[in-house]
C-alpha cells in the first residue's frame, strides 16, 4: 500500500517541493524515514504517531517506510508532519487517494493532533505542487500572501481527516480583524538644520548610494539614518515578495494581511557576530541581518565599534547583492541587496572633528580608523561629516522639509533611472555610465584637477559620476553632467577626518 | 518467571506450531537450545527452512506482541540460526525468519519479518 502526498521544505529562503511517499508493508512493526531528513524532521515519527493515536485514527502496526523525495534535498524542520500523517491515512485506505490529489499539506503536529505554524510559510506555499494548500490556521494569513493557491486553514488533524474522508467540509475559520495600521515612520521634518546631511540622505535614497556619516556624539547621525527608509519609494510587488519571503524564513512577525511594502530598516548592535550579520548557523540555517535588510536599509551605528572581520563580511553582499553561506551540511544563497548607512565618531573620544577638543592619542585614533578597511570605505559613495546643529537652528529654526516632499523627488529620480534600465543609478555599469552621463567640458576640468591632485582614484571617478548623475536626476537636468553636479558629488565623497589615511 | 507466564508462552508456541503444520510445514525442532540461547520453533517446507520467534501476550496494553522483537533479539536469533545450521542434518537452500504474534489466542504470522 503506497501513498504519495505533496508538501514542501525550505533551503535558505527558497522553497522546494517535496513528495512524501509512504509504504506500509507486512513485517515487524517499524517506522523509518529516509530521504535526508534533519533531526527535527526525523522526530516526525514520534509526533505523527502520537497525533494519529490521540485523534483516534488508526496506526498501522506494520513496517512503515516514509520516503521524502527528491532524496538529494535536505529536509528541514517539522513542516512535513501533516503530510506524513495524511500519507499514512491514505496508505491505510482510510482516505481515498483522489481526495488528497492536488492538495499540498504543511504544518507541524502536536502530540494531541493540534496543528502548529512553521517558519518560512511564504516560501513553502510558493513551492507547493497543487492548487490547494492545507496550512495551520495560525499561518494562514502568511500563506495567503502567495497568489495562486487556495488556502485551507485548519487547527487540528481531526479536521483534516474528516474533510478528506468526506465526513465534513473544510472548516471556515472566522476572518481575523484587520491589522492596525503600521506606526508612522519618523519624519525628516523633525531634523533641524543639517543641510549637508539632509542632501546626502536624499541622494542616498535616490541613487541607492551607500552613505557614511562621521560626527561627534549627539550630532543626530542616528536620527538622520532612521529617517532614510521613509525616503525610499515603496517596494514593487516582486521586491516586496522577496523581502516578505526572507522575513518569513527568519520567523519574524509579519503584518497579517499584506506583504512587506515598505523598505525594512535593520540596525544590528555593534556586538553582532559575523553569522548574525551574513546568516548561517549550525543546526538551522537562518538569514542574517544583511538579508533581512534586503531592499531596505542596513544601518550600522557606531561602525568603528564593530569587529573588523564583521565589517569585511559585508563586502561580498555589497558587491553581489546576495550572500552564499556554506556549511558542512548545506549551502544557502540569501538575497542581500541593501542600502548601507554607517555612522561613526571621528575618533574614540568622539570630539575629533572639533579642533583641539580631541583627547585621543594619535595611536588610538589610527587604530580606530583602521577598523574600516580601505575596500569597505571605498564602497561608500557618500561620506559626509555631520556636526552638532547650531543653537539657533535648534531653538528657533523652522521645521525642515518633510519626508513626503523629499520622497517625491526621490521617486522621480528613481523613475529616470528606470528609463535607463536599472533599478537605481548605483547599479549602472561603466559602459552605461559613459553613454548616459558624459562629462561636460567644465565637469571634465573639475575631474582632471581632482585626479591630478590625488584626491580621486580611477575607481572613485566612476562612483563620483554616478552620484553626480543622481544629483542631475534630482534636479531634473538632462544631458552632460555639469561642473556643479560633479563638484558637489566630489564634496559628498569627502574624507572629512582622514579616515582613509588610517 | 511465574508458572502462569511459562504456560502462556508454551501455549503460544503450540499454537504457532499448529499454524505451520496447517499450512503445509513440517516442524523440525521446538525449543532448540544451545549455550547462546533458545530458538522457539524451526519448521521447513521443501528446502526452505524457517526460524520462528513466537511472541505471546494476553493483551495489547503494552503494544502488539511483534513490537517486542527488538534489534538485539533479532541479532541473537540470527546467531542462533547460524549455530543451528552448523549442526543441521540437511542443507537448506533458503532460510527465512518469521515472527508469530499470538494475542489472546489469535495468531498472526509475519513471514520474512527480518
Amino acid at each position: 500500500m503506497l501513498a504519495t502526498i505533496s508538501s514542501a521544505t525550505v533551503l535558505g529562503v527558497e522553497g522546494r517541493p517535496v513528495t512524501v511517499e509512504v509504504h506500509v508493508s507486512s513485517g515487524l512493526p517499524a517506522f523509518t524515514i529516509v530521504g535526508l531528513p534533519d533531526t527535527a524532521c526525523r522526530e516526525a515519527r514520534d509526533r505523527v504517531r502520537a497525533a494519529l493515536l490521540s485523534t483516534g485514527l488508526p496506526w498501522p502496526t506494520r513496517r512503515i517506510t516514509v520516503n521524502l523525495a527528491p532524496s538529494g534535498v535536505r529536509k528541514v524542520g517539522s513542516g512535513l508532519d501533516l503530510a506524513i500523517a495524511v500519507a499514512l491515512l491514505v496508505a491505510q485506505e482510510e482516505v481515498e487517494p483522489a481526495a488528497a490529489a492536488g492538495v499540498g499539506f504543511l504544518g507541524e503536529l502536536g502530540l494531541d493532533g493540534a496543528l502548529r505554524a512553521v517558519p518560512a510559510m511564504v516560501s513553502l506555499v510558493e513551492a507547493l505542487d497543487g492548487a490547494v494548500a492545507v496550512v495551520p490556521a495560525a499561518a494562514a494569513a502568511e500563506a495567503r500572501l502567495v497568489a495562486g493557491h487556495e488556502v485551507r486553514p485548519v487547527t487540528h488533524l481531526r479536521e483534516v481527516a474528516s474533510a478528506l474522508m468526506g465526513e465534513e467540509g473544510w472548516p471556515t475559520p472566522p476572518t481575523p480583524p484587520p491589522a492596525p495600521p503600521p506606526p508612522p515612520e519618523p519624519d525628516l521634518a523633525d531634523v533641524r538644520g543639517q543641510p549637508v546631511a539632509r542632501l546626502a540622505l536624499e541622494v542616498a535614497a535616490a541613487g541607492h548610494h551607500h552613505l557614511l556619516m562621521v560626527g561627534p556624539p549627539g550630532s543626530g547621525k542616528t536620527m538622520l539614518a532612521r529617517r532614510l527608509p521613509g525616503l525610499l519609494p515603496p517596494l514593487c510587488r516582486e521586491h516586496a515578495l522577496e523581502a516578505t519571503r526572507i522575513h518569513s524564513a527568519a520567523g519574524l512577525p509579519l503584518r497579517a494581511d499584506t506583504l512587506l511594502w515598505r523598505p525594512p530598516l535593520r540596525a544590528p548592535h555593534h556586538g553582532a557576530s559575523p553569522v548574525s550579520i551574513i546568516g548561517g548557523g549550525t543546526a538551522v540555517m537562518r538569514p542574517g541581518e544583511v538579508s533581512l535588510a534586503h531592499r531596505g536599509v542596513l544601518f550600522l551605528d557606531e561602525m568603528g565599534e564593530f569587529a573588523p572581520q564583521v565589517l569585511d563580511t559585508l563586502r561580498q553582499p555589497l558587491e553581489e547583492g546576495e550572500v552564499r553561506v556554506t556549511r558542512a551540511k548545506a549551502t544557502a544563497t540569501y538575497p542581500a541587496r541593501f542600502l548601507l548607512a554607517g555612522a561613526m565618531n571621528p575618533c574614540p573620544c568622539g570630539e575629533g572633528s572639533v579642533p583641539g577638543a580631541c583627547s585621543c592619542s594619535d595611536a588610538a585614533r589610527a587604530r580606530y580608523r583602521r577598523r574600516l578597511s580601505g575596500p569597505l570605505l571605498d564602497r561608500f559613495d557618500l561620506r559626509v561629516e555631520v556636526l552638532r546643529p547650531e543653537v539657533d537652528d535648534l531653538l528657533r529654526g523652522e521645521p525642515g522639509e518633510s519626508s513626503t516632499r523629499v520622497a517625491e523627488r526621490v521617486a522621480a529620480a528613481r523613475e529616470r533611472a528606470r528609463h535607463r534600465g536599472v533599478w537605481a543609478n548605483a547599479e549602472l555599469g561603466a559602459a552605461a555610465l559613459d553613454e548616459c552621463a558624459p562629462l561636460s567640458d567644465g565637469a571634465a576640468l573639475v575631474v582632471e584637477q581632482a585626479l591630478r591632485s590625488g584626491r580621486l582614484s580611477a575607481r572613485g571617478l566612476q562612483r563620483v559620476r554616478r552620484v553626480a548623475l543622481t544629483l542631475a536626476d534630482l534636479w531634473g537636468c538632462d544631458g552632460a553632467l555639469g561642473s556643479d553636479q560633479v563638484s558637489l558629488a566630489l564634496s559628498l565623497r569627502a574624507d572629512p577626518v582622514g579616515l582613509s589615511r588610517g | 518467571m511465574s508458572r502462569q507466564r511459562l504456560d502462556l508462552g508454551a501455549a503460544g508456541e503450540a499454537a504457532a506450531a499448529r499454524w505451520y503444520t496447517d499450512h503445509g510445514y513440517e516442524v523440525v525442532a521446538t525449543n532448540w537450545r544451545c549455550r547462546q540461547g533458545e530458538l522457539d520453533l524451526v519448521v521447513r517446507k521443501g528446502r526452505v527452512l524457517v526460524f520462528c520467534e513466537v511472541k505471546t501476550r494476553s493483551s495489547d496494553a503494552f503494544g502488539v506482541p511483534a513490537e517486542a522483537v527488538t534489534r538485539e533479539k533479532r541479532e541473537r536469533i540470527r546467531r542462533l540460526a547460524a549455530a543451528y545450521l552448523e549442526d543441521a542434518p540437511f542443507r537448506a537452500r533458503e532460510v527465512r525468519f518469521d515472527v508469530a504474534s499470538v494475542l489472546d489466542g489469535q495468531i498472526e504470522v509475519i513471514e520474512a519479518a527480518f
